[in-house]
């Protein structure tokens, strides 16, 4: 079992939920989210999904797009994030799980990166673009260098492929809250938790439920079906609007903190 | 030969469906009512009529006598530009929006480059009566400023997109997230053989009638079938029209003209078949212009509709089985085929035509003298006329 498997089940065992915060490497620099990512932990992240920035993210809302550009600016790329992960492998032993676009994965190579990834300490990957039909041979790859392919379900996904894709992904099921792209909400969309309940009488992999997750709210009232909540950007919006690097760890931090209580029993 | 996507929409190595998990379900919907649909007869004679009555199809092949005498050649224009809206994007429309109307979606969403696509979408909206919603990138609202005021006098709202390059590129990214957010009522109508399947199929389909008139055209004018097609390729959309009833034709030889831009050493082009390298963007495998870290880098040509990084998957497939051949010319020469038309025939060709126009006058003389080539003239240039006017003018003003 990977570094996934057995913190949901340490985490079913305490009953507990697992807060997944999100940040986009490289923004905005990678020496900050190096700064970033142990603190998040410190605070209570149960796993951190590292994005990895792209020109052209589809899926994403205004916030993780503006994060993206600035990532990009900086310099960041596939490899750099692979160095990232590597350094910050020694000093936290959450699941890291890589989360991004079919592109850069492919143009790097799927045997070049599944071994780099594996020897950085990449436990996870969610490729949002990637549905399983197309995904097959990275994700073999993948597994067969020990790292977790992660797939999304969505409202709009049919009942059966719901059972398809609780039984292909690894790690955890990640659900889609809405038919939409990322970014902070006020409410929680309806029907997730029907979905979510589908999922457990076909299926008990762990499920985690994000796009949309914005507030300890929503966390707490997820934390009564599901297995964790993922929250990237309310998160990034906190980040972004604070006036120092130092301010932005210390602020995030105290959110990370504040989702996670609610997930605690 | 045969070209043929496979049940998961690939053509050899390309195509295919890369796209977030919530449009799979609306993927699926689309390909069975464009199977279900498209198939009846019922479909079928409402689309023939309003080729024929709307759209004012079959356009003229033309023979392009000065042009024919100056090149040392025998050149048919296949006449797109006249067709209603002025090229060749009604075809694909028409076909779409009568597929949203029956699949009961009031909502059509479109993305467009030089404007063709979103005036040729926003027309068929009002004609049928949906509501229309089109992305354009901000550069290229400022280049085509006439085009955005077309649809907004059509009846759609035009959304300006001010990521990434602000250009065909981006105003896809944002329609695709305006898609995945209101999937249940809208239709996404994409205005070339691109995207995740079943799109590029449907749109060759619907455009495969520019090939299946020029073949019969050709047949009649000339009692035989003729040497080369010529095309330009952005998406691919007017080249994959007249080429797909070609294929089995083992004696028509296809070319596609891509945008090299400022040059193809330039870093400055829109070639993805010439330049590019095997990667995913909007929904496809297919030739990308991408970096060494996958990231992809911003497409250049004078025509806003050839201003884009990637291109059709079935052109990708054709181009790596040696069917179709693929060449590129610069922003210059396409400006000067620009005028060179419109000077030889009193014909005025949109840019994107130009490209295929360009690529004639290099090659038409070294080809036997009674070799015929059909050129696609995709569309009319009345909509760069201000651009080009602007580019002439910079030329003349430069030291010699």
């Amino acid at each position: 079992m990977g570094r996934l498997g057995e913190r949901f089940a340490a985490l079913r065992a305490r009953g507990e939920r697992a807060l997944i915060p999100f940040v986009t490497a490289g923004d905005p620099d990678l020496g900050v989210t190096e700064a970033l990512i142990p603190a998040l932990v410190e605070a209570g992240a149960d796993a951190v999904e590292i994005g990895v920035p792209f020109s052209d993210p589809l899926a994403e809302g205004p916030t993780i797009q503006r994060a993206s550009e600035r990532a990009l600016r900086s310099g960041t790329s596939l490899r750099r994030v692979l160095q990232l992960v590597g350094a910050l492998r020694s000093r936290v032993d959450v699941p890291l799980v890589l989360m991004g676009y079919a592109n850069p994965f492919f143009s790097m190579g799927e045997e070049a990166f599944a071994k780099a990834a594996r020897a950085a300490g990449v436990d996870g990957l969610i490729v949002v673009d990637l549905p399983p039909e197309e995904g097959e041979s990275l994700f073999a790859v993948a597994r067969r260098e020990g790292i977790d392919p992660i797939l999304l379900a969505a409202p709009t996904t049919t009942p059966e492929r719901l059972a398809m894709l609780a039984a292909r992904t690894r790690g955890f099921l990640y659900y889609v809250s809405l038919t939409g792209v990322t970014g902070a909400r006020a409410e929680l969309s309806r029907g997730i938790e029907d979905a979510i309940r589908g999922v457990r009488t076909a299926s008990d992999v762990p499920v985690c439920v994000g796009f949309g997750v914005s507030t300890p709210e929503h966390a707490a009232r997820i934390a009564e079906f599901a297995d964790g909540v993922v929250v990237g950007s309310a998160l990034i919006d906190r980040l972004e609007a604070a006036p120092t690097a130092a301010d932005a760890v210390e602020r995030a931090a105290a959110f990370v903190a504040s989702l996670k209580a609610p997930l605690r029993r | 030969m045969r070209s043929e996507a496979d049940s998961g929409g690939h053509f050899g190595d390309f195509g295919g469906r890369f796209v977030p998990e919530t449009l799979i379900a609306a993927l699926d919907e689309l390909e069975d009512a464009y199977a279900r649909i498209a198939a009846s007869a019922d479909f079928r004679s409402e689309l023939d009529g309003l080729l024929a009555t709307y759209a004012g199809r079959p356009t003229p092949l033309t023979r392009a006598q000065r042009v024919s005498d100056d090149l040392g050649a025998t050149v048919y224009l296949k006449r797109e530009d006249l067709a209603h809206t002025g090229a060749h994007k009604i075809n694909n429309v028409l076909g779409q929006c009568l597929l949203a109307r029956r699949m009961e979606k009031p909502r059509v969403i479109a993305e467009t480059g030089a404007g063709q696509h979103g005036v040729a979408t926003a027309t068929a909206c009002a004609l049928l009566g949906l509501e229309c919603e089109v992305y354009m990138g901000e550069e290229d609202v400022r280049r085509q400023a006439l085009n955005l005021f077309r649809m907004e006098l059509l009846g759609a709202r035009v959304h300006p997109v001010s990521g990434g390059s602000r250009t065909l590129k981006d105003a896809t990214n944002e329609a695709m997230r305006d898609w995945v957010t209101n999937v249940r009522t809208t239709y996404y109508c994409i205005g070339s053989v691109m995207g995740p399947h079943p799109y590029p199929t449907l749109v060759r389909d619907f455009q495969r009638v520019i090939g299946l008139e020029a073949r019969r055209q050709i047949l009649e004018a000339e009692g035989r079938l003729p040497d080369l097609l010529l095309a330009c390729v952005g998406g691919g959309s007017n080249a994959m029209g007249l080429f797909h009833p070609f294929l089995n034709d083992a004696g028509v030889r296809m070319i596609g003209v891509e945008a090299a831009g400022e040059g193809l050493g330039s870093g400055r082009h829109g070639a993805a078949l010439c330049a590019g390298v095997p990667g995913v963007l909007h929904g496809m495998r297919s030739l990308l212009l991408s970096d060494d870290d996958g990231q992809v880098f911003p497409a250049h040509s004078i025509s806003a509709g050839l201003d884009y990084p990637s291109v059709g998957p079935e052109h990708a497939y054709l181009a790596g089985e040696g069917r179709a051949e693929y060449v590129s010319v610069t922003d210059e020469e396409a400006l000067d085929a620009f005028v060179y038309l419109s000077r030889q025939e009193g014909i005025i060709p949109a840019l994107e035509s130009a490209h295929a126009v360009a690529y004639a006058r290099k090659l038409l003389p070294s080809l036997p003298k009674d070799a015929i080539t059909v050129i696609n003239l995709s569309g009319r240039g009345d909509k760069d006329a201000p651009q080009v006017r602007d580019l002439l003018a910079a030329r003349r003003s430069e030291p010699h």
